[in-house]
């Protein structure tokens, strides 16, 4: 009983001491681009590019399984900081409109059921149980994972309303004379 | 006196018909729109409620945050409603308007007239300009108020008066110098004592003969003023090559005049500065230049701030429809989409232009002649920023100074391929905005991400706490009744 006992704790110590070596020099150190990409996309895990998270999404990317425009709501601002990282040409020509989009509470049909505002993982929807809710626009980025939890479909994503203060000069079309 | 040269620049059709027609005053309309958001910075709050009687002159919305400028009414009568109004703006977009009915019965409100402003301290006269709502009136609407204080925290040696007025068609400041030069110098002077007594030149280009005349007669037995005569040629009214000219140093990039010891303010504003600092006045109407050809009374007409545009064309008359309406001068004001818009602090012009006046030039492809770069007074290269602009390389295109450039349109003029090349500039100038905007908006929102993700932990571990004390309580209060039931039991035992 006595050698059984010895045998297994050798085996066992052994084999915890080999392990934590292991662990120590064989490391695989975590791929900086990935974490670099990670840090880039929004982070709320909605699931619009049809990776789990951001995380995986991050890593598609990294390793060319995902397109640079698979986030919706980083949208092209994302497109132009993920291409510098990856120091590739993205031709923004195909860029279809820029136009970010929120959600928007309908409050005819709105039940006060308060499970969009625990859905939202940017705190961007206000409101109580049985009190109509709203959304705060500077707060959304468009994630959409408040629309499938809604039960009287009365929430909507809507463009961003053009104001004063997000109004641009549009890019000049470029319209060629005809040659003589 | 010394002057330097400053590169670039250009001599468009100068069309100054109005330079000899006196300024007239325009009757204010029944209803006045006033913007509660006229200057660069926080709009104003409304100190009035719809339905409050107000007299000529009274404070309708005051000044909130450091960069702002309180708005006055230009008569009497009484707050109609706020609401949302086209705003002055080529996008015609909606912003919040005050409502002001005319009662026609010009009541005055009581101004306090200070005593000899020569004889205040720099503070005080700066705080008389910000209580009175005075703007940059040359375009930049800057609350002046504000830019006094920074010359005044700073050595400000010199100041200059900008009477170039170098945009075609405009006339207005010309013929204020001309009618109103008395007053003109005072505001100046006391501009000059803000800052401290400093050095002042009074730069009005040499295509105005009478206004530099006069305004020479009347600084002539003021020591530290100056007129200097300035070549007549566009951007020289822009403050950067103005300031170079004179003084021959460069502001440098991302900096301010003031950083220079230099301040510049606009004859315009001096004229304002004396209305409120020597007679109490508040800015509640500007003198502007209606020219064009659709136009049947061209000239200069002090307007009432707040009049909409069609309501001036309609006193000015109209020979045809505009082919098109701009406010400010031809090279940088903006093309408006309609004449239901409010004349503004800022707007030192309206051009109604017939079809025959526009230039009906059609785009080719840019054949590298260089125009542009010769034409451009900041140095800069705007064939190349435009094409990279074409193909969204903004980076690159700020890198060679995107962000230097004045946006005043000489490349544009000058280019024989009709390139619109100062819209590629605005489109590029906007998209580092936007972009600004949503990286701050971006960063805000993962930091609530984050902060989210953390009181759900938090939440999570309180609920356990909670279930797990629950359960400890369920236990003690069993393990009590056991013990109750146990001695009872005994008892009865």
């Amino acid at each position: 009983m006595i050698s059984g006992i010895f045998t297994l704790t050798l085996l066992g110590g052994s084999l915890g001491l080999f392990l934590a070596l292991a662990a120590r020099y064989l490391k695989v150190a975590a791929d900086p681009i990935v974490e670099d990409i990670t840090a880039m996309l929004p982070g709320s895990n909605c699931g619009q590019c049809g990776f789990a998270g951001c995380g995986q999404a991050a890593e598609a990317v990294a390793t060319g399984q995902a397109k640079l425009d698979m986030c919706p709501p980083g949208g092209k601002s994302l497109i132009e900081s993920l291409a510098k990282r990856l120091g590739v040409d993205w031709d923004f020509s195909h860029v279809t409109a820029n136009v970010p989009n929120v959600a928007y509470v309908m409050e005819s049909t709105c039940i006060g059921c308060a499970r969009c505002f625990k859905a939202c993982p940017t705190d961007a929807i206000v409101g109580a149980p049985k009190q109509i809710h709203s959304v705060i626009n500077s707060a959304c980025n468009g994630c959409r994972l408040c629309i499938d939890v809604c039960p009287t479909e009365c929430l909507q994503m809507v463009e961003v309303q053009t104001t004063l203060e997000n109004w641009r000069w549009y890019k000049p079309q470029v319209i060629q004379a005809q040659a003589a | 006196m010394n002057s330097y040269p400053i590169r670039g620049g250009v001599h468009p059709d100068e069309r100054k018909f109005t330079s000899e027609i006196t300024i007239r005053r325009v009757p204010t309309p029944k209803r006045l729109y006033i913007p509660l958001k006229q200057h660069i910075g926080a709009p104003a709050k409304p100190s009035r409620v719809p339905g409050e009687i107000i007299l000529k002159g009274a404070l309708l919305a005051r000044a909130q945050g450091s960069v702002s400028a309180s708005i006055h009414s230009p008569c009497s009568g009484y707050v109609e409603d706020i609401i949302d109004w086209a705003a002055p703006h080529p996008s015609g977009l909606p912003t919040k308007t005050m409502v002001v009915v005319n009662d026609g019965k010009e009541i005055h409100e009581d101004a306090s007239v200070p005593v000899n402003p020569l004889f205040l301290r720099p503070e005080v006269i700066a705080e008389r300009v910000g209580q009175s709502g005075i703007v940059g009136l040359g375009g930049a609407t800057f609350p002046s108020a504000v830019k006094l204080t920074l010359g005044q925290g700073r050595l400000t040696p010199i100041l200059i008066i900008n009477g170039c007025e170098c945009e075609p068609y405009l006339t207005c400041d010309d013929r204020l110098m001309q009618e109103r030069t008395l007053d003109v110098v005072d505001g100046i002077r006391i501009l000059a004592q803000a800052l401290n007594g400093s050095e002042t030149i009074i730069a009005i280009e040499k295509n105005k003969p009478e206004a530099i005349q006069l305004m020479r007669e009347a600084t002539k037995k003021i020591g530290n003023i100056k007129v200097m005569p300035v070549p007549t040629r566009y951007p020289m009214g822009s403050e950067k090559q103005l300031i170079e000219h004179i003084t021959g140093r460069q502001v440098p990039s991302g900096k301010l005049s003031a950083d220079i010891g230099v301040m510049l303010h606009n004859i315009a504003t001096a004229y304002a500065v004396n209305r409120a600092v020597r007679e109490g006045k508040p800015l509640i109407t500007r003198i502007i230049t209606v020219a064009g050809e659709a136009v049947e009374q061209p000239g200069n007409y002090e307007v009432p701030i707040g009049m909409l545009i069609s309501d001036l064309l309609d006193f000015c008359g109209l020979k045809e429809q505009p082919a098109r309406l701009i406010m400010g001068g031809p090279m940088m004001g903006q093309a408006i989409p309609h004449a239901n818009i409010p004349l503004t602090k800022g707007c030192n012009g309206i051009l109604a232009l017939s079809a025959a006046e526009l230039s009906q030039r059609s785009e080719h492809p840019c054949i590298r002649c260089a125009s542009c770069v010769d034409a451009c007074p900041m140095g800069l290269s705007p064939l190349s920023m435009a094409s990279l602009l074409k193909r969204d390389k903004l980076d690159e295109a700020v890198d060679i100074g995107l962000k230097d450039c004045i946006l005043c349109g000489a490349c544009s003029f000058s280019c024989p391929s009709g390139i619109p090349l100062v819209h590629y500039f605005n489109y590029g100038k906007g998209e580092i905005v936007s972009r600004a905007q949503q990286q701050r908006k971006d960063d805000e929102i993962k930091q609530l991400i984050q902060e989210r993700q953390v009181r759900m932990v938090r939440l999570e571990q309180e609920r356990e706490e909670a279930m797990a004390k629950r359960k400890a309580e369920i236990a003690a209060r069993k393990a009590a009744q056991a013990q109750q039931e146990h001695s009872t039991k005994a008892e009865a035992a």
